[in-house]
């Protein structure tokens, strides 16, 4: 069935099957910022807003986001870099695979709550798994993103 | 899982139809579990274009639509007002925000999941159902019930009264399934335990509540001999999260805990 999507602003149209997930729609078109790690909900890095709400690309049927807006980590370059920029300077990278769903969860958050508290950080951020980090940089990279505007 | 047609119907009566036509037609609520289906889905209805996700008052309850989100439950201040929040407490503990906000409260309701949060402090908060066919049903007697499921949930209602409660789920990890969740309320003089994953579905501890209630004293001998009694009425079942045996010691602890706080 063919879907409407507006993808980081622009109108798509996508045949989908009925059974398929955002993840691979998302990706056979070109969106490889989205990324398949368990394709079970658990590791956060196929995650996408949708509607402005961070979701898990992998169990979430294209036929249901059919009319949605999908916003993925290309769709906020600027607030991308500053991330990147923060997540630089405290030493929190390292393979990047989680980065993209990373930017894109701390961009909602940032949207969503009012000066949280590191509680209420590592909360949101409790389904975005990240292999290398230990998170302590990403913690501190997060907190001066939050800080600064 | 496979699926081979999709419909966004434009009514509950359309949703209702497919249902009752085909027995591999299903509701999809949010999703979020679907891969957890090995079942071939002939049809699959979405119900999101129908308005059932709001979260309001009505008659002295409060009434959530079966399509809200997990994170919508967690957030509502309506939600959290009930015997100190505890299905928000619930709510906020289950996976990542990323999931929460594709869950749905009726999909998860309509699973009957026995590793589900939510319904463990729904049980204690005399939660009813009301389904577009059947009409309105206790959470406790839907829950008891091995039939499939072959209707539709449209709300879930909580009754509006001042009570103490208590909610903790207990997992490996963050983004787990628990190994146990336990969730008491005192409510006009009445307890109520309900204890879930254990790994089998939730369930209330009749007898224990009964205890507790007929106590002269709600002191920590009676929380103690409550807790004793909730481990010897529930069935405690092993996985890979965890045994029989430590599922009851668990149990022993938290209705011991949860006890002492609505008490107190």
């Amino acid at each position: 069935m063919k879907i409407k999507l507006k993808v980081n602003g622009e109108n798509k149209v996508f045949d989908v099957k009925a059974d398929e997930y955002l993840l691979d729609t998302l990706r056979k078109n070109n969106y490889v910022s989205v990324r398949r790690g368990c394709d079970n909900t658990s590791c956060g890095v196929c995650t996408v807003l949708i509607n402005g709400n961070p979701a898990a690309s992998c169990s979430y049927l294209s036929c249901k986001a059919d009319g949605k807006e999908i916003t993925t980590v290309e769709g906020i370059p600027e607030e991308a870099a500053k991330i990147a920029g923060f997540f630089g300077r405290e030493g929190a990278d390292q393979c990047g695979f989680c980065n993209p769903s990373m930017a894109l969860t701390v961009y909602a958050m940032k949207k969503e709550l009012v000066n949280p508290t590191d509680d209420d950080i590592r909360s949101y951020l409790v389904g975005n798994l990240c292999r290398c980090s230990g998170y302590q940089g990403q913690h501190r990279a997060i907190k001066a993103y939050l800080e600064v505007e | 899982m496979k699926i081979n047609n999709y419909v966004k119907v434009s009514s509950v009566k359309e949703a209702y139809s497919i249902l009752e036509g085909s027995s591999k037609a299903t509701i999809i609520a949010g999703g979020a579990w679907l891969r957890l289906t090995p079942a071939e889905i002939d049809e699959a209805v979405d119900l999101s274009g129908l308005g059932l996700d709001s979260i309001d008052v009505n008659d002295g309850f409060v009434e959530i639509g079966s399509m809200a989100t997990l994170r919508q439950v967690e957030k509502s201040d309506i939600v959290k007002s009930l015997c100190n929040g505890i299905v928000c407490d619930a709510a906020e503990k289950i996976m990542g925000v990323t999931v929460r906000n594709i869950a749905t409260i009726g999909g998860t309701i309509s699973g009957k999941y026995g590793f589900s949060d939510l319904i463990t402090p729904l049980m204690v908060l005399d939660t009813e159902l009301e389904f577009h066919e059947r009409g309105r049903v206790s959470l406790v007697e839907f829950m008891d019930e091995t039939a499939k499921i072959r209707d539709i949930l449209l709300k879930i209602r909580i009754p509006m009264k001042e009570g103490r409660g208590w909610f903790e789920t207990i997992k490996i990890t963050a983004i787990d399934f628990p190994i146990l969740n336990a969730a008491v309320t005192r409510i006009d003089g009445k307890t109520k335990i309900a204890v879930g994953s254990r790994p089998y579905k939730a369930v209330l501890a009749e007898m224990a509540m009964a205890y507790v209630d007929t106590c002269g004293k709600h002191d920590a001998d009676c929380a103690e001999r409550a807790a004793m009694t909730a481990i010897a009425e529930i069935k405690f079942g092993s996985n890979s999260r965890g045994s029989a045996n430590y599922r009851k010691q668990l149990c022993e602890a938290l209705v011991k805990r949860g006890l002492r706080e609505v008490m107190s």
